[in-house]
């Protein structure tokens, strides 16, 4: 299991370290700072292994966490471990920065004996957390009986994500369904892959403790339903199905409900937390397609022209559009036309970068571009990268719809009429690639 | 208020102000001063001289300011083990608080107080704590015990605290279980034979129970905890991988991957033909293609694991190329694995994709990775034979951009292909020597070297090129070195008269002026070689090459099990087994994937959906390189001992070095792992290989020996046959030009049931030929002389002698490629020749394969869909009564005739020597010239071979 825990600013100072092993003593400390953090080659590894010290990092804006481990751990649990531990530290103070780490080292030194117990994962739920790590110890001593032990049932219970006795005066409910579209395409327009990766994130104000049931258009799910009922329905709804690929969810949903009824259900936490990931290639929306063309005149010039269409329904409108265009690290001048929009060579970045505020569906813009480029002798060509594009589009690429959200709770006086339920949609660029 | 002030401190007489401050009878003073220490400790400070202070402070109602000081306690109590006594009564009141936030925080701490003192104290309040009426509590306890053990182990045993530990894996609530079951494994792994965790279907029950029910990280604790278990039987397996495969959609990659790590292992004694099975499989896939969306760090653990059940299950992932494809914005850490599985999915399905992003890849910026890339483009052509012309021509492209490390990358694997497809592509070599200069490292210039040694014959100034790296012999790497001494002794046995001084000169370079060892000892080696036998040197060092293998990189088999029983750990990511970076007792265990419940399995009855996994060969092609040359070294080579196969030897490389020096030297070479041909030519695969089981043959061609034997005996049966009903000419088998004025053509016939190999030998040299002898390479079914080649009278010049060599089927067995590819070694008083022939395959069709209707009927719907090839054979004019008889005569026999709408169809059989069942159905339409054949066989490699013969024996 873990054995240590090393919180590091960019310059390899410590800000936290933690030991939870005997067979991790404070050299390790050093080690990593040594091998990792000043090594001069950049990171080849998130695993190192320094005199039989295996050190599993993660890297949050410029904030090292390390944990070291002189045995055979699980390390997809660490990995999992470290970045449940940022949203833990995020939850509690905000942007990881070695300010904040700095100013609450106190709480982080106090989570990480309550989250990690002798290198063992403990219940790392922020609710539950919050309800005990307080940052005002006294308070602790005012705590009744009751409370105790519904703080202690709460993190080793089976919900361990919600406590009991929440209420809202609002019973209200916010979904939004994210989506990132992620595409590789050749030059010539081929889709080499795509796929939508997408993400459920709810944010619930429900009092109680409420059964919820979340529907949406689930390839599999339709077509079950559809062989219940009329062909009509069938014909109807299976049009607009998806088929998911795969799917995980949050802990609070019932998995083995799921395996074998493929229903979702849940009891949510109270707050802000993300429902399920899932994952789609089938009949993708590409709400953009990128028409490169280069072509290279001489050995000193390249003509750029890139033409981008809006492939969506024509009264959407898509925002935050952004084409980067890669120019060779021998640029020395460049003269741009854009239709629209605003377009800038960025040295620093080598790239022209390509600003829209909106376009709506099915339109078409374009850019052109004259590239200098300095005489050089080097004989390697220029990689090319390719042309990435940033969008936002107000629907879901992938297809997918909510069709219902349902809350139960048996114990109140609330019916699932009585909640106010909002749902957003938005797609955005994953990593959205036209090889040029 | 912010606390980063606490970390500013670094002024002189600072512990002296702590030590004031600490004592403070101000609350919040004193909390800030404890602050301090903590902040100073963790930064490496040495505040270890506060300890009488800080430990004062103990006594608190403030929680926070409990918990610094417990901190700092379990810094420095090691090092102030007699004041650490100071809180041990604090600990044991704290362990009867009514809060059991505060009883659980007592016993945590003090678990984490490695002093024996406190150890004693701690056991009290430990047993109460382990069945405390919260669950909070328990579950700290139960963990507390692991720590106690790793202090203490005997006190733990002693105190039964063992047994209470697994009582609580029946607790009712899911967090306790969790961690006792993680205390317990962790303690029963440093004993590995204490039968702590005596899995039994019962707590079994107990741990899928909770698994539904506990934490993200409670469910790893158990998941891993399972797969230690070994199921009873196939049923018990199959129920577990039902409750278990829910967590495949958790959203901790974690859960996941445990999870698959136990369906990995208890799907190896499910049934293959279990529906179960293929479900299980399928299931498999998405989970794992998802954690590629994870972050990069989880990536690259993931990508790791695949690349293991890739290598144990290519069947699962082998239509999810794609997703591998390497981002731009990777990091380099996992655009390296992502290249790695690549090349392990790449196949003749998705290979123009592959090809086209690698190349792509080869344009980007990172050095290592496109050096990668580079050597991916060649290990496609390797493995996908189809691909390789394409992947040669990419190769040269790259070759054209003049990128220095780009170029000698290439070099390093064109060499591979020359390897894999001898005499195909060396029309390249002339661009490769344009870049000769340009080489600058050992790798690629060692490469180089050994092609133009290796094709010496072919490149004119091969003497220049060679001797231009002789000029700096001293500041070459040992590789150069090694491989331009090995290249310009072939170079000297192919053209000797020219290169005499060059040899000379690197025989003294490498023996009288080398320090290193292993240089000076091929030296000298070759150098006795050439001075006492040239004949015998020429066969070592101009050995034939063993085929180099498909896969590379390929994890040893059992040490592969042992890592898929790792999925998800560090074992998994280094892919190294515990015990090579784990110290003292814990992971030296090696764990082993359960026993496939089919091992009864029957050979008879291989199944389709396994074809992959368990029936076929394993990927180790290359049979251990020893026994290969062996092989060769075992040629007879003294025509008097013409009876029967050579006396066995210990070691092939043994015996062919006592003959050559005298005895002097084997023992040495006994230990000599690379062969004296000295090939850097062979590939990393290559040393797996030889930890691999040796190369075997698909199961079933194991054929029963009777089979051949019969046919022996036959012999003098005389079955009958209508001879010479398929007698093709004789083909020139080794022309007159390369076995010094010998030439050699000859034919395969079968007769009566025995197979004969009938040659017509001429001279074409200027002197008189003796002493003829023949060996065979293994084959594939096991083609051997039956005894000695019989040309008793010396062949004067131009004199011709028919020689007929009846074989056996009884021989060593090893997959050809073609099929019916013969490798054979003929020698006389000149020298050694070897040449290659393919034999018509039936040859190997024996008089008695005619099968049964019923049982052709039953064996033809037995044998699996994939196992049936169709062909076309055009152009022929016969109708089916004349096919069908003209087919007799080669033991192709015909069961029934069916005729449907004016097609003939014929219903075949025949049998190989190796007892092989070759099914057919033949249509023929009248008046159509083109036939339809297909072809069913459990060893449908044959299908091919089959299919020609069908052909030439129905054209001729």
């Amino acid at each position: 299991m873990i054995g240590g825990l090393f919180i590091y600013n960019h310059k390899g100072e410590v800000l936290i370290s933690r030991v939870y092993r005997d067979d991790i003593g404070r050299n390790a400390v050093d080690a990593f700072r040594v091998n990792v953090i000043h090594a001069r080659q950049q990171v080849r590894s998130p695993v190192t292994n320094i005199a039989r010290t295996s050190f599993l990092h993660v890297k949050r804006s410029n904030i090292w966490l390390a944990a070291a481990t002189k045995q055979n751990v699980n390390a997809t649990m660490v990995f999992e471990f470290l970045y449940k531990m940022c949203d833990v530290m995020a939850a509690y103070f905000g942007k990881i920065s070695e300010e904040n780490v700095k100013n609450n080292f106190v709480l982080i030194y106090e989570l990480l004996d309550e989250i990690l117990d002798f290198g063992y994962p403990q219940n790392s739920e922020t609710g539950a957390l919050k309800t005990f790590i307080t940052q005002q110890g006294i308070k602790s001593q005012h705590h009744t009986k009751e409370e105790q032990s519904q703080i202690t049932s709460q993190v080793t219970g089976q919900i361990g994500w919600r406590r009991e006795g929440i209420k809202y005066r609002r019973n209200e409910l916010f979904l939004d369904v994210l989506e990132s579209v992620n595409l590789l395409m050749s030059p010539q327009g081929q889709v080499l892959s795509a796929h939508v990766s997408g993400r459920v994130v709810m944010k619930s104000y429900l009092s109680g403790m409420p059964e919820c049931k979340f529907g949406m258009n689930d390839k599999i799910v339709i077509d079950k339903q559809g062989k219940g009922g009329g062909s009509e329905d069938v014909a109807k709804s299976g049009k607009q199905s998806i088929a998911i690929d795969d799917c995980t969810f949050h802990q609070c949903v019932r998995l083995s409900k799921f395996d074998t009824e493929r229903s979702i259900s849940f009891i949510p936490p109270d707050g802000d937390y993300e429902l399920m990931r899932y994952r789609t290639t089938k009949d993708i929306i590409l709400p953009f397609r990128v028409i490169p063309l280069v072509r290279e005149v001489g050995r000193t010039k390249l003509e750029v022209k890139v033409v981008i269409k809006s492939n969506f329904k024509s009264s959407l409108l898509a925002q935050k559009i952004e084409v980067k265009i890669p120019t060779p690290l021998t640029t020395s001048g460049v003269q741009l036309i854009c239709m629209k929009g605003k377009a800038k060579y960025k040295a620093s970045e080598n790239a022209i970068v390509w600003k829209v505020k909106r376009m709506a569906g099915m339109k078409e813009s374009q850019i052109s571009a004259e590239i200098e480029l300095l005489p050089t002798n080097d004989k390697k060509k220029w990689a090319r990268p390719p042309i990435s594009m940033n969008f936002e589009v107000p629907f879901a690429p992938s297809g997918l719809k909510v069709r219902y959200l349902k809350v139960f709770e048996p114990k109140l006086n609330y019916s699932d009429h009585d909640v106010i339920k909002w749902v957003r949609y938005i797609g955005r660029s994953g990593i959205y690639e036209t090889r040029c | 208020m912010t606390d980063s002030k606490y970390f500013t401190t670094t002024k002189k007489g600072e512990i002296f102000e702590l030590k004031a401050e600490l004592n403070s009878d101000k609350k919040e003073k004193k909390k800030e001063a404890v602050k301090k220490v903590i902040a100073s400790m963790t930064v490496g400070k040495d505040v270890s001289a506060l300890f009488p202070d800080v430990v004062n402070c103990m006594q608190t109602d403030n929680l926070e300011l409990k918990k610094l000081v417990y901190l700092y306690l379990m810094n420095y109590a090691k090092s102030q083990p007699d004041m650490a006594i100071m809180a041990v009564n604090t600990f044991v009141k704290d362990c009867e608080d009514p809060n059991p936030l505060i009883r659980a925080l007592a016993v945590r701490t003090m678990g984490c107080i490695r002093v024996d003192k406190i150890t004693e104290y701690l056991c009290e309040p430990l047993r109460k704590c382990l069945k405390d009426e919260d669950p909070y509590v328990r579950k700290t306890a139960a963990v507390c015990v692991a720590k106690l053990h790793d202090i203490n182990a005997q006190l733990v045993e002693d105190q039964g605290f063992l047994d209470t530990l697994k009582d609580l894996i029946s607790d009712s609530n899911p967090m306790v279980v969790a961690n006792a079951v993680a205390a317990l494994s962790e303690i029963a792994e440093s004993h590995p034979n204490s039968h702590l965790l005596d899995l039994n279907p019962q707590t079994i029950n107990k741990l899928l129970t909770a698994l539904n029910e506990c934490t993200e990280w409670g469910q790893i604790f158990i998941l891993d905890c399972l797969a230690n278990y070994t199921p009873r039987d196939d049923r018990e397996s199959q129920s577990i991988c039902e409750r278990v495969t829910p967590r495949l959609s958790h959203a901790n990659s974690a859960v996941v991957l445990s999870a698959v790590k136990v369906l990995m292992k208890f799907m190896e004694m499910l049934p293959k033909d279990l529906d179960y099975y293929g479900t299980l499989l399928k299931k498999l896939a998405p989970p794992l293609v998802t954690l590629l969306s994870a972050e990069p760090e989880l990536q690259y653990v993931a990508l790791r694991n695949i690349n293991l059940i890739v290598q144990r299950r290519p069947e699962i992932l082998k239509h999810e190329m794609k997703v591998f494809f390497v981002k731009y914005n990777d990091p380099i850490y996992v655009k390296l694995e992502k290249l790695d599985i690549m090349i392990r999915l790449a196949s003749q399905a998705n290979i123009a994709q592959v090809l086209a992003e690698l190349k792509e890849y080869a344009t980007e910026v990172d050095v290592d990775f496109v050096r990668k890339a580079v050597r991916a483009i060649g290990r496609c052509a390797i493995k996908v034979e189809q691909s390789a012309e394409r992947c040669v021509s990419t190769l040269l492209d790259l070759i054209q951009t003049k990128v220095n490390y780009v170029v000698q990358e290439a070099i390093v694997v064109i060499k591979d292909i020359f390897r894999k497809y001898p005499n195909k592509y060396e029309s390249v070599i002339a661009t490769l020597c344009e870049n000769l200069d340009s080489l600058d490292e050992p790798e690629a210039r060692a490469a180089m070297i050994w092609i133009v040694g290796e094709y010496a014959e072919r490149i004119d100034n091969a003497d220049e090129l060679l001797e231009s790296f002789l000029e700096g012999f001293h500041d070459e790497s040992t590789q150069v070195q090694l491989q331009l001494l090995t290249a310009i002794v072939k170079l000297f046995l192919k053209k000797p008269t020219e290169t005499q001084e060059l040899v000379q000169q690197v025989l003294s370079l490498a023996t009288q002026d080398s320090d290193n060892p292993d240089l000076r000892d091929r030296g000298y080696i070759y150098w006795r070689l050439l001075s006492t036998d040239p004949v015998a040197a020429k066969e070592v060092v101009l050995a034939e090459k063993p085929l180099i293998s498909e896969e590379t990189d390929l994890i040893e088999p059992t040490l592969l099990e042992e890592l898929i029983c790792h999925i998800g750990t560090l074992a998994s990511v280094y892919h190294k087994p515990p015990s090579a970076f784990v110290e003292g007792s814990r992971g030296v265990q090696h764990k082993r994937l359960p026993a496939n419940a089919g091992s009864g399995e029957s050979v008879e009855s291989p199944d389709p959906g396994s074809a992959a996994g368990v029936t076929e060969a394993p990927p180790a092609v290359i049979p251990s390189q020893g026994d290969l040359l062996g092989d060769l070294l075992n040629l007879d080579l003294t025509p008097t001992t013409t009876t029967g196969p050579p006396p066995p030897t210990t070691s092939g490389m043994q015996m062919g070095a006592m003959d050559l020096l005298g005895g002097g030297l084997d023992s040495l070479m006994g230990d000599e792992s690379e062969p004296l041909g000295g090939d850097i030519g062979g590939n990393p695969a290559m040393g797996a290989a030889f930890g691999a089981a040796p190369a075997t043959m698909p199961a079933s061609f194991n054929a029963p020996v009777s089979g051949g034997l019969d046919d022996l005996f036959d012999l003098g049966g005389g079955v009958g046959m209508p001879m010479g009903a398929l007698n093709p000419p004789k083909a020139v088998w080794l022309p007159a030009m390369k076995a010094k004025g010998l030439e050699i053509s000859g034919v395969f016939v079968r007769r009566a049931g025995v197979i004969q190999m009938e040659m017509t030998l001429t001279n074409k040299a200027m002197s008189v030929m003796t002493d003829f002898a023949i060996q065979f390479n293994r084959n594939s079914f096991g083609l051997a002389p039956a005894g000695p080649l019989q040309i008793l009278t010396p062949l004067s010049p131009n004199q011709s002698i028919e020689a007929a060599l009846p074989l056996s089927t009884v021989g060593p067995v090893m997959k050809m490629e073609p099929l019916n590819n013969l490798q054979v070694a003929v020698k006389n008083n000149i020298d050694v020749f070897y040449f290659s022939c393919q034999y018509p395959i039936s040859m190997l069709f024996v008089e008695d394969g005619k099968m049964e209707r019923q049982v052709f009927l039953a064996t033809w719907k037995d044998i699996p869909n994939e196992n049936e090839s169709q062909f076309q054979i055009k152009d022929c004019h016969l109708n089916s009564d004349a096919a069908s008889n003209k087919l007799q005569s080669s033991n192709i026999f015909t069961i029934a005739k069916r005729t449907v709408e004016g097609q003939d169809m014929l219903y075949q059989s025949m049998k190989l020597t190796n007892g092989i069942w070759v099914l057919a159905e033949l249509r023929v339409q009248a008046g159509n010239p083109n036939y339809t054949i297909s072809l069913k066989c459990r060893a449908p490699e044959v299908s091919q071979c089959v299919f020609q013969n069908y052909e030439a024996v129905l054209k001729n």
